[in-house]
């Protein structure tokens, strides 16, 4: 129904989706056991009908790297249990083309009272292998989650980081053409979450299909050649992931932004004496620019018009990641207390400049005029507009990428008070 | 049902969870490792291992040993079938075992195993299968022991323990089929756990384990029309047929055969409808409800 319709490509798509319906049903009161069936045979169990995915339809096509985001409850989550075979959907059809593995939770189904080798056995054989494949996959699934030490160790003496890393190193020794992901990359520090985007990078030059399911809005604007937007199982948008990214945050900051209207009554906070009219980034404002990259000057300009006179106003930037933390606070009261005053009608623009260090993502920027003072006598709160994605390479998980500089020195024997024995540490 | 636009494939179809799946190769390696896995830890787990496996039906027959040959002297009252008792009561034990095992193991699991159904396409089914070969492991080396107890006790070996595979194939058919059955249920209706235990003892007692056929049969039959019924409910009962040739065919040929105890070799067919009827309708139940175990759970 929507952007899948495009002109037919030379072979089959690698996963292909239509008119996709799924329908939960949940009983208002579940009878769990034969007694109450027994007792009461003639109720006939009441349950609503949830409605989780409407009339989806897509393609993927070969090599593509595919995201689908979504807020909690839009049905992401459903609809890849559905392209897994886990669910069966109610209406329409998917097809797949290419052997298809599935990561929905890592290690599922490892025994922690077998040792390693069993468990990557097992688990390849759950996820499609013969035993013979599985058991070839060993030594590689090993060396890749640099174990080779600990394969004799039973699971359960495993470190959590050990547990994870023999699991991702199994899925993905799995050799499947298509790869369904959903957010697995959640789990892990920063360092290996990075180790598991290099293969999924790696898998994407060798041509491999992958669908990545995540709310993480930088990742799939870093990764994904195209993006789908669920919202209420309903497809909102299919198409670049930047412009899903942005239809993304209409749809949660837009519902946001309404709540905070409830409570104040109007769509702009302020006495409305000036307004914010535009907010952009860098020097050019015809540019519409929408990405500063990382280790850059990066350059906020924000114009503003009087509807009356005002005296020394103050222009604040917030500046939000995704996750709706400030992360840059800046206001022009610190450098010029005097802004100078201001006739009705006349325009002025203010600049936030900064080298950026910022984590790759998209930011949020919320501008807020106030009259001289404390600031507390506002004049406009500017939310809507620009949002805008910081780029490169660096991510260390913080929220900026500070340069820092690191150094070792040694500091001779410890006091023995301080050396702990190797068993406390568990 | 489906909208215009699926009428030409795309390429395979994805259909979702059933039973099983197209390939049965990836089903049955599946059930197999899983059952093995199951085994080793059972094997290795512990210090003792396997010797607890086989204390277990062990232990039972001692108590009823002492209970039923030392106290009461079942075998002195029984004759000639009483020859060699002691055997056959452990024969019994093992088997009853491996059907209560692979039944009253699968009830759960496919609850327990709720994190592989709810994360991996495979087919389900390879669950309580998995339950029931770990059953039927551990009833291989059981029967090792029966034997070699029987031959200490003084059974020459037969032909007729040719027979040995075709009574166990039939114990596994019927387990299978209720085992299929149990685990299905369970997952809508979490009573059955309760409902069952007590419906497997009823089972212990009503079947050749402790109280030989012999017995039941001569008590019944002497009560008239009455007695009559219900000593044909009793043979309806497919472990009957399958303990008692057991008994007949491994241990003592004084023993009644299956055919003596229904009447009729012809009659044999009513316990063997029934161990078809449970499986058929164990299969057809769950395969039903396979699609949907994921959501129901």
């Amino acid at each position: 129904m929507t952007a899948s319709s495009q002109a037919s490509p030379p072979g089959l798509p690698a996963l292909a989706a239509r008119g996709v319906h799924k329908r939960f049903r949940i009983p208002e009161e579940r009878s769990h056991t034969l007694k109450e069936r027994a007792l009461h045979p003639l109720r006939r169990s009441r349950h609503d009908d949830l409605h989780a995915l409407k009339d989806i339809s897509f393609d993927v096509e070969p090599g593509e790297f595919f995201g689908i985001v979504g807020r909690n409850g839009s049905g992401k989550s459903t609809l890849l249990k559905c392209m897994a075979g886990i669910y069966r959907v109610d209406q329409g059809a998917i097809w797949c083309n290419g052997r298809m593995s599935t990561f929905i939770e890592l290690g599922v189904g490892f025994n922690p009272d077998l040792a390693a080798y069993e468990n990557v056995a097992l688990n390849g054989i759950m996820l499609g292998l013969s035993p013979k494949e599985a058991r070839a996959r060993y030594e590689r699934v090993i060396e890749f989650a640099e174990l080779e030490e600990f394969q004799d160790l039973k699971l359960k003496n495993y470190s959590s980081g050990m547990h994870v890393r023999l699991a991702f190193s199994v899925a993905i020794q799995v050799d499947a053409e298509i790869l369904l992901i959903d957010e697995v990359l959640a789990v892990g520090d920063a360092a290996f979450q990075q180790k598991c985007f290099d293969v999924f990078s790696s898998m994407r030059e060798e041509g491999r299909t992958i669908i990545f399911v995540t709310h993480d809005m930088s990742a799939v604007t870093r990764f994904c050649r195209r993006a789908m937007l669920l919202e209420r199982g309903e497809v909102v948008s299919i198409g670049d992931p930047r412009d899903v990214a942005d239809r993304y945050l209409e749809l949660s900051f837009g519902r946001a932004a309404g709540y905070e209207d409830d409570q104040v009554g109007s769509a702009r906070m302020g006495d409305g004496t000036a307004r914010v009219t535009d907010v952009w980034l860098g020097d050019d404002r015809s540019e519409h620019r929408s990405v500063a990259p990382q280790s850059e000057p990066l350059t906020l300009k924000v114009l503003v018009t009087f509807n009356a006179d005002v005296v020394d106003p103050a222009v604040s930037l917030t500046l939000l990641n995704d996750q709706r933390q400030p992360v840059v606070v800046a206001t022009t009261a610190l450098d010029h207390e005097e802004t100078g005053s201001f006739q009705a009608g006349e325009r002025a623009g203010f600049a936030f400049s900064f080298h950026n260090m910022l984590a790759p993502g998209r930011y949020h920027p919320i501008l807020t005029i106030t009259h001289r003072g404390e600031g507390l006598d506002v004049i406009d709160r500017y939310t809507g507009g620009l949002s805008f994605v910081v780029s490169g390479l660096t991510a260390s998980g913080g929220m900026v990428e500070i340069p820092v500089e690191t150094s070792v020195s040694r500091w001779g024997r410890a006091p023995e008070d301080e050396i702990q024995t190797a068993g406390s540490r568990r | 049902m489906s909208s215009p636009a699926v009428s030409e494939p795309l390429g395979q179809p994805i259909r979702g969870p059933r039973a099983l799946d197209d390939s049965w190769s990836r089903f049955w390696h599946l059930a197999y490792n899983i059952a093995r896995s199951e085994f080793k830890l059972k094997f290795f787990g512990s210090a003792l291992g396997y010797v607890w496996q086989v204390m277990r039906p062990l232990l039972l027959f001692g108590v009823l040993y002492v209970f039923f040959v030392v106290i009461l002297n079942v075998n002195k009252a029984e004759g000639a079938a009483g020859k060699f008792y002691g055997v056959q009561l452990l024969g019994s034990i093992v088997l009853f075992t491996c059907f209560s095992e692979g039944a009253s193991g699968s009830v759960r699991s496919v609850v327990d195993r709720e994190t592989l159904v709810r994360k991996i396409q495979f087919p389900r089914l390879a669950i309580p299968i998995s339950v029931v070969l770990l059953a039927a492991f551990n009833l291989g080396l059981n029967l090792l022991v029966v034997m070699a107890f029987a031959l200490i006790s003084g059974v020459r070996p037969m032909l007729s323990w040719l027979e040995l595979p075709l009574i166990v194939s039939m114990l596994m058919v019927f387990t299978t089929g209720v085992a299929m059955l149990l685990s299905a249920l369970f997952v809508r209706f979490r009573d059955i756990q309760p409902i069952w235990d007590v419906f497997s003892q009823i089972l212990f007692y009503a079947s050749p384990v402790i109280i030989p056929v012999e017995a039941v049969r001569k008590e019944l039959l002497s009560h008239g029309s009455l007695g009559h019924t219900l000593y044909h409910v009793y043979t309806l009962n497919p472990l009957v047929a399958i303990f008692q040739q057991f008994r007949h065919a491994m241990v003592n040929h004084a023993t009644l055969s299956a055919g003596q105890v229904m009447g009729s070799w012809a009659a044999l067919l009513e316990p063997m409808a029934l161990v078809a009827a449970v499986f058929v309708l164990g299969f057809w139940y769950f395969n039903r409800e396979a699609p949907h175990i994921a959501e129901d759970l």
